[in-house]
């Protein structure tokens, strides 16, 4: 948000080596005085770090049920017990429940007198990492039974906190697989049309006219709804991306079209050309590495797009499915009035979304004033 | 000009003809059709359909020509006004689709008024007032604007307004003027009810609209007549008025082309959330079960829709930039 507020100069004075600095170490170094894209970056990694390693930080397993816990709401960890005392350990505090279990207006109450500690490296529910091996250590926990909600569970007792992590690895993930298919896509066609102009620019130009012409959403999901329904959940996951990939590369190969027809003119590509270079190597070796950092920058610019994407598709229920866990597929729950009055937790999958799509923008645009060699 | 919008809008003929081809293409693609989903409900309700029954229904539909038949014969009644049949509601598709596409066509103005209208001022004065409070504060809102999915505002605000207020937000009439003939107090109950999905919708385009119109006028601001206007002594306010304000909109209106596909778009899921009487609903409804001539009506009006609001934006355009006309 501070874009202009600190504008990203690389000093004069940085040392003698500045001058010899690569592209890509003078965009590192304007970057990192765009601090506000810093710490997006940072809250990136961070929840890439929770996606990839989510087995380990999830303290109970995406699909294990709590049935005397049914939507519960978030419970506090504490350093402070109820007679004002601290503890090194935090702990819990047990829920008593009032009212009739079988009604859905059930209300739960802390106890007070059952204390649950949280241990650091434990055992828990056993896993599969990465689908390698078998093992049950987690980064922390309670005892068995204990209400380590954090978030709150859903309407089967599912903990939230567990299922937005590994809601997180689905995702976060659609959004860069998508991208790497909308990059290849893009460049391949922007730059035909861009580099070789004539019909094939018309054709490419006009495709890409009429496919922004589609309202996107309703196109999304008139493809997500021909996906069969008897699909396994990865086919859909790939299905999904390559759905949305089929809007998304139009933006990109319009800025690559663009780059393409303003630099195939430059002295230095006339040079290269009259030099007897291929066409090919002049396209991979002379035109894209003087505008890739662009490419790239519109890129992450357009993640967002897919993760907001998957996210309502899910949520509409056409995209992801129950026994997969991605955020869309979380806010599904929260699709009814009466589940947004009476648990609104269910909405924070939503605030995940909101962090992951800011700090996408957030980096894009300080990306994008790195690479722009002309900015202050 | 004339010529302009002449060749405009004869451009606009071979973009939909492609477009309604890609939407028939579309409808098409999941496998089996109407009839067989159909069946599939009867027969889990235990109904039994004989062989000649759905080779009848199916000849009645023409589900067994050719593919490019189907197509001509659905876009060849579609040019006459004839949008098909909607086996699943058993009605003609006319009766089902021109009410709601108006509710989108209202939806879709008013929320592009609201973004126009809070974006305009706001973006000026954060150019003009760079860095100053409002300046962090409308930046800070647009990027989160821009970073919230519309459906989840939608939540949001009905959770709020639930909290806050008690009452259920959603539907755009109360329920004692849904059915009601049209009348002063059903247009001002519609309107009580309307600004809730046009803010939520907004918000999004609202926000890129605003930063837009912030980073153009400051480019415009930082060119050298400015301080030449400046340094002749022409009064602050009417030298942005007069020059920066008027070339810094330009993109502003380009830009309207592409708000409104987008606004399409979020109206379609927001109006889900917020049960909304306009064409998200039924989309929906119509995608999953495969009801092809109601889903590719839709299809094929909100593109139409997106379009000519695109064409409109375009001579908007020229009308204001007269360098875009004589091209």
């Amino acid at each position: 948000m501070m874009t202009q507020a600190t504008p990203p100069r690389v000093e004069p004075d940085a040392g003698p080596d500045l001058a010899f600095a690569s592209q890509w170490r003078l965009m590192w170094l304007r970057f990192r005085r765009h601090r506000l894209a810093m710490v997006a970056g940072v809250v990136l990694l961070v929840l890439y770090f929770g996606a990839v390693f989510c087995e380990i930080i999830a303290p109970l397993g995406a699909g294990q049920r709590h049935r005397s816990y049914v939507l519960c709401p978030p419970q506090e960890v504490r350093l402070v017990d109820a007679a004002g005392d601290f503890h090194f350990r935090p702990f819990l505090y047990g829920v008593k429940q009032r009212g009739n279990p079988s009604d859905w207006l059930r209300e739960y109450v802390v106890d007070t007198s059952v204390v649950y500690p949280i241990h650091f490296f434990t055992r828990g529910p056993e896993y599969e990492m990465w689908g390698l091996f078998a093992t049950n250590w987690h980064l922390f926990g309670a005892d068995e039974g204990a209400p380590l909600f954090l978030f709150g569970t859903d309407e089967l007792g599912r903990d939230l906190f567990t299922r937005i992590l590994y809601g997180s690895r689905i995702s976060l993930t659609i959004g860069l697989v998508g991208v790497a298919l909308t990059f290849f896509i893009g460049i391949l066609l922007g730059g035909v049309a861009g580099y070789f102009g004539g019909w094939i620019d018309i054709i490419v130009q006009r495709g890409i006219e009429i496919i922004m012409a589609i309202p996107q959403l309703p196109l999304w999901m008139a493809l997500s709804a021909a996906l069969p329904a008897h699909w396994p959940p990865l086919h859909v996951y790939f299905g999904i991306t390559i759905i949305l990939s089929f809007m998304g590369w139009t933006g990109l190969a319009r800025v690559v079209r663009g780059k393409f027809l303003t630099m195939r003119d430059e002295d230095f590509v006339v040079a290269a050309r009259l030099a007897g270079t291929h066409e090919l190597k002049i396209i991979f070796t002379h035109l894209l590495p003087s505008f890739l950092s662009h490419v790239i920058t519109s890129a992450t610019l357009a993640v967002p797009g897919m993760i907001l994407g998957e996210t309502a598709l899910s949520f509409l229920g056409i995209g992801l499915q129950d026994p997969v866990v991605s955020w869309g597929v979380l806010l599904q729950k929260a699709q009814n009035f009466q589940a947004v009055v009476m648990a609104p937790w269910l909405l924070l999958p939503g605030l995940f979304v909101v962090f992951a799509v800011l700090a996408f923008n957030i980096v894009g645009d300080g990306m994008r004033d790195a690479a722009d060699p002309y900015a202050n | 000009m004339l010529n302009y919008i002449l060749r405009r809008v004869l451009l606009m003929i071979p973009t939909l003809a492609v477009i309604s081809v890609l939407v028939f293409t579309i409808i098409q693609l999941p496998p089996g059709d109407i009839i067989t989903s159909r069946l599939l409900l009867l027969q889990q309700q235990g109904v039994d359909v004989s062989q000649e029954a759905i080779e009848a229904m199916r000849a009645r539909y023409n589900l067994d020509d050719p593919l490019y038949l189907q197509y001509l014969r659905w876009i060849g009644g579609f040019l006459q006004g004839d949008l098909g049949y909607s086996v699943q509601f058993g009605q003609s598709v006319n009766h089902l689709i021109w009410e709601r596409l108006g509710y989108t066509l209202l939806l879709t103005t008013t929320a592009t008024l609201f973004a126009w209208l809070v974006a305009f001022p706001v973006g000026v004065f954060s150019a003009l007032r760079q860095y100053s409070l409002l300046d962090y504060v409308a930046t800070v809102l647009a990027f989160l604007g821009l970073a919230t999915p519309s459906f989840l505002l939608a939540l949001v605000l009905m959770y709020l307004g639930y909290a806050w207020f008690g009452i259920p937000i959603g539907g755009l009439f109360s329920p004692e003027f849904a059915a009601a003939p049209w009348n002063g107090s059903k247009l001002i109950d519609l309107l009580k009810h309307l600004w809730i999905p046009a803010v939520v919708l907004g918000t999004a385009g609202m926000a890129g609209l605003m930063r837009v119109m912030r980073a153009n006028l400051l480019d415009e601001l930082g060119k050298p007549y400015v301080q030449t206007a400046l340094a002749k002594g022409l009064h602050p306010t009417r030298l942005v008025i007069k020059y920066p304000m008027r070339i810094a909109i330009n993109p502003f209106i380009s830009t309207v082309g592409w708000l409104l596909p987008h606004l399409i778009s979020g109206a379609a899921i927001t109006s889900i959330v917020l049960s909304l009487p306009t064409t998200g609903p039924l989309l929906l409804e119509s995608l999953r079960n495969q009801d092809m001539y109601l889903a590719g009506s839709f299809l094929l009006m909100l593109s139409t829709l997106t379009v000519v609001g695109t064409l409109l934006s375009d001579i908007l355009l020229a009308v204001v930039d007269p360098r875009i006309r004589y091209e």
